[in-house]
């Protein structure tokens, strides 16, 4: 029997839930299919950072104005996800650095945006006392934060239930088949059809649109996390780093979360990923320098999540390019979570309308073109 | 950071690594042996030239003087011994990290044997978590380190080898065992019918326990049986134990609870490292998948002892040993027949000490009750996890441990699920409809154990020049 | 729950709560606490309760000490030395 819907999507991550969510609500018959289950991957165990502060510049409107749905996220699904509004700061080591957070917080101000902020040493030591002392200055975004990722992904699987989409868990989409009209979408246990497909696939999102007939040259990211046991509160915001790469946050259970990129190995086939302690040690270092106090807490547990990375390092949203009614949303590159609830509308608006105002041309499928074509 | 790269690595240091190092350095590899204990010998053998030193040894037994041997023989072998470190990390290809306490060091391996032993099976219990309940391995070792003896008031509850070995060893020493609560639920004679042949080959190890319940008789020891629901009580301490016999609650006062069901593999590294595990079912735990030298699924990783399969002290000395020929052959040190040759004896002797196994495994399985226990009990003592919120978190749709984990926090705390993992997957596994093996275990990570953030950092000072 | 070990010749001057106690060459943290007659050597972050060592051998992580100032070490696996300063872990660990 083939179950027919009105879109199906690959994929029960953030993205996946949130487009689901989206297309639900306006009445369309969804379908998710998940491998594993909702949150296995990058969505459940990401460092949880809801951050517009020092996004690339061509993902900072569409960061900005996805702002507002986690800071309303218990309207839009019943749960606050775990989303506090505890800051960003991103800390400069020296004065070159401090300069270059100056001029970067310029050219967001030139795209008409105030969000970025740039901070002194003192005003920095007084809202993160525990910041090693050699520290000059920082760049903030007060409205920025952190939320829980297992707990704001399930809550948008849950909702997206309650608005009326199917969450298929344990189901592995294996083919894809363009008929009249749509695709058949083959999983492991049970075939399903729909005009649309939306590709949420995550680290698997290039797999997925090879199926639809489609090339994009995307490589695995494979980012480290850690965590210590329980401290007793000392630091509020969210911290990142101008020279090193760090995110470092204390959760409301007082463990600390130390992410920041550090690569560990992938393994796509068996869909998982194994910490490299050379390069753990690296995180642990970063975080050392800019918090001297925690030199002695103990890491209780690392973990490693993967995700799809383009050239650019920014994410694809957009129609297929050569396969109609496939819509392709991922390569986020690392910082995919903050986008997670506004990604869903623009998708909706993709399925439902063909296009939308949600600013997301720099996230094109075209272009890279060229370069697959090459590859 | 690295010491020079060695043909073989062994990490832990009871009667299979002991083993398997002396019978790796014979074949001329070169051999490192880790152990987080100050001095070799595994849990068994613990302390025991300390023990022997302080003329404490014979009263330990001649089953633990035979560990003096293995340990002589090591230290003789001509290994490096890395005593007081911990391993926290293994990387395939052989990379081991371990630390001393204050620094951690890189030891690397061409191959890894794994013997890092067993650990008790938990027993979730009410109360279990008060002050002056312990495993019964735990009074086992302040005896067997340092020679302290329960004193009045102490209750045994539980079931297994070790708890008839341990109150006799007690007793003979002249400590205290207020009683033993004894949960098997194996009927001993229709138990021995179904495992004859085994019966009578182990004879030896029988006889043994049949001389520890002797000797408890003689010492006047209490010994209920058919035991269940044991419960601690008090306020801020254990002061009174409660278990139902016979249909009947009963209560007694206590200083201390000892508790024990047994011992599973301890897999947290071979399961860190990615080796497939299978679920045992005669002895209700997980195990790597090996062949029959310990070879596991990844590369240059191999395993021996209790923390393959729970095989007893004899049975692990032999597993290391074949694990060395494993190793020496892979290495291309011995050739397959040689390797094959050497094996048969020693295979010989492993089903000869095993033979009891079987019967041991059905006698002593744990009670249902332990292994799912009721909604108000802790199951993870680290977060303050109950066996109701893991069934909740079950029928809001967690179908695994790692799910469950991140939904309540079980298994986040600082034992990295140690105390809580067989309880969760049974748990589930029961809720669910589902085997142990659908719904598989908590996703180990590194470090093994939690490491100093400084200490992990330090391994990158190193490389950034400072 | 344990006897008083006899005093040997070369037994170990340690502190445990301030306390001087004597303990046996080869004692752990852990031992040297519940020999003190510690009722409990912890308290849970998390619940508050009071806890005790459980297993002595690395597992359980019951046995979290502050040991020469240094807090969430695992009692049972460190070896006391001469004028080591034991304490309780009260809740979540100090910075
Ligand atoms: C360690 C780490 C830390 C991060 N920290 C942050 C941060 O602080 N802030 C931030 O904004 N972002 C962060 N990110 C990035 C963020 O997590 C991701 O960009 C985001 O979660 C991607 O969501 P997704 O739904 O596209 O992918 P995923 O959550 O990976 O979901 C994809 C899903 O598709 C399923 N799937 C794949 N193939 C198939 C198939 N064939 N059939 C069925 N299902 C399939 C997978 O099982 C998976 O569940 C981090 C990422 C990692 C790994
Ligand atoms: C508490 C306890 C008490 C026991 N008492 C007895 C007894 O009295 N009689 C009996 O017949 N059997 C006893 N057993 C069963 C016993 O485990 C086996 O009989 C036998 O010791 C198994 O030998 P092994 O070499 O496989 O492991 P073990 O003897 O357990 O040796 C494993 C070694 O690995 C070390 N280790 C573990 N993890 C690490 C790490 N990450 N880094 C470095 N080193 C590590 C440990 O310190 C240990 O020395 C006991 C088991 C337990 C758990
Ligand atoms: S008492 Fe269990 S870890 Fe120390």
């Amino acid at each position: 029997m083939i179950r027919e819907a009105d879109a199906i999507v690959v994929g029960g991550g953030l993205h996946g839930c949130s487009a689901a969510l989206q297309l639900a609500l306006r009445g369309l018959r969804v379908v998710v299919l998940e491998r594993r289950h909702v949150g296995r991957h990058a969505s459940g165990i990401n460092a949880g950072g809801v951050r517009t502060l020092g996004r690339d510049l061509a993902e900072v409107p569409l960061s900005v104005l996805g702002m507002a749905y986690w800071h309303r996220l218990s309207e839009l699904v019943g749960d606050d996800g775990g989303f506090t509004p505890c800051g960003q700061v991103k800390v400069a080591e020296t004065h070159d650095e401090l300069a270059g957070l100056e001029k970067r917080a310029l050219a967001v101000r030139s795209l008409g945006m105030e969000h970025e902020r740039v901070i002194d040493g003192d005003e920095l030591r007084r809202r993160v006392p525990a910041i090693a002392s050699h520290c000059v200055g920082a760049m903030v975004v007060d409205g920025d934060g952190a939320a829980d990722p297992y707990r704001a992904t399930s809550a948008f699987a849950a909702r997206a239930r309650s608005a009326g989409a199917q969450i298929l868990e344990g189901e592995g989409v294996v083919g894809l088949e363009r008929q009249p009209g749509g695709w058949l979408v083959v999983g492991e246990r049970g075939r399903y059809r729909a005009p649309v497909v939306v590709n949420a696939a995550g680290a698997w999102a290039g797999r997925m649109a090879s199926l639809a007939g489609d090339e994009f040259p995307l490589k695995t990211r494979a980012s480290m996390m850690l965590v210590t046991e329980r401290m007793p509160p000392f630091v509020e915001p969210v911290v990142g780093s101008v020279g090193r790469a760090l995110s470092f946050k204390q959760s409301s259970a007082g463990t600390v979360i130390i992410g920041g990129g550090q690569q560990g190995r992938a393994d796509l086939d068996r869909e998982q990923a194994w910490v490299n302690v050379a390069n753990l040690a690296r995180s642990a270092r970063a975080a050392a320098a800019l918090f001297p106090v925690i030199r002695q807490a103990r890491i209780v547990r690392s973990w490693c999540g993967i995700e799809a990375e383009t050239p650019d390092r920014i994410p694809i949203i957009d129609h297929s390019p050569r396969a109609p009614g496939i819509v392709h949303v991922f390569g986020f590159s690392g910082h995919g979570f903050q986008l997670g609830p506004v990604c869903g509308v623009a998708v909706a608006d993709l399925v439902t309308r063909g296009s939308t105002t949600l600013p997301i041309a720099p996230f094109s499928a075209r272009r890279f073109a060229a370069a697959a074509k090459a590859a | 950071m690295s010491d020079r790269p060695f043909d073989l690595v062994v990490i832990g240091g009871g009667p299979a690594g002991l083993a398997a190092a002396s019978q790796a350095r014979q074949l001329g590899l070169s051999v490192a042996l880790v152990d987080e204990q100050p001095a070799p010998g595994g849990q068994i053998y613990r302390a025991v030239e300390r023990a022997e030193a302080e003329g404490r040894a014979t009263a330990l037994g001649e089953d633990y003087r035979h560990g003096l041997g293995l340990v002589r023989a090591f230290h003789e072998c001509g290994a490096t011994l890395f005593a007081s470190h911990q391993a926290w990390q293994v990387e395939p290809g052989g990379r081991v990290f371990a630390t001393d306490g204050k620094a951690s060091r890189l030891i690397e391996g061409r191959r890894v044997l794994v013997a890092v032993g067993a650990i008790e099976r938990p027993v979730p219990i009410r109360g279990w978590t008060l002050p002056g309940v312990m495993s019964v391995g735990a009074a086992q070792i302040l005896h067997k380190t340092i020679g302290l003896v329960p004193d009045a008031g102490v209750w045994i509850a539980g079931s297994g080898p070790l708890t008839l070995h341990f109150a006799a060893e007690i007793v003979a020493a002249g400590g205290r065992i207020a009683g033993i609560l004894d949960t098997a639920h194996g009927r001993l004679p229709e138990t021995a019918l179904r495992h004859l042949g085994g019966v009578v080959r182990g004879w030896r190890y029988v006889a043994r326990g049949l001389g520890y319940l002797a000797r408890l008789r003689m010492a006047d020891v209490r010994r209920v049986s058919g035991v269940e629901n044991v419960e601690a009580l008090g306020e801020g301490r254990v002061e009174r134990v409660r278990w139902r016999s016979g249909g009947q609650w009963q209560e007694a006062p206590a200083s201390g609870l000892l508790l024990h069901e047994g011992v599973v593999p301890n897999t947290h590294m071979t399961m860190a490292i990615g080796c497939a595990h299978d679920w045992d079912e005669a002895q209700k735990c997980f195990r790597p998948r090996t062949d029959r030298f310990g070879m596991t699924d990844v590369e240059a990783i191999l395993v021996a002892g209790d923390c393959g399969s729970i095989g007893g002290a004899r049975v692990a000395e032999c597993r290391g040993r074949l694990a060395a020929l494993g190793a020496a052959a892979s290495l291309g040190v011995i050739s397959a027949a040689e390797r094959d040759r050497l094996a048969g004896p020693v295979e010989a002797e492993v089903s000869a000490h095993g033979a009891l196994r079987g019967f041991l495994d059905d006698l002593y399985a744990p009670a249902a009750e332990l292994c799912v226990p009721p909604d108000d009990v802790m199951v993870c003592r680290c977060e303050g996890i109950t066996a109701g919120r893991i069934r909740e978190a079950a029928s809001l749709g967690c179908r695994g441990p790692n799910q469950v984990k991140s939904f309540t926090r079980c298994g986040m705390g600082p034992c990295q699920g140690r105390m809580c993992g067989p309880t969760v997957t049974a748990t589930l596994a029961a809720a669910l409809g589902m085997t142990p093996q659908e719904v598989g275990a908590f996703r180990i990570r590194p470090p093994l154990k939690p490491l100093r953030l400084g200490e992990l950092a330090a391994l990158a000072d190193a490389e950034a020049g400072e | 729950m344990f006897r008083k070990p006899p005093e040997a010749p070369d037994a170990v001057l340690v502190e445990v709560e301030g306390r001087p106690v004597r303990v046996p060459p080869g004692a752990s943290a852990a031992a040297a606490a519940l020999i003190a007659g510690l009722a409990s050597t912890r308290t849970s972050p998390v619940t508050g309760e009071p806890r005790a060592p459980y297993c002595m051998m690395g597992v359980c992580f019951e046995c979290l000490l502050v040991i020469d100032d240094e807090p969430s070490q695992q009692g049972c696996m460190v070896t006391v030395r001469p004028g080591m300063r034991i304490r309780r872990q009260e809740g979540a660990r100090e910075l």
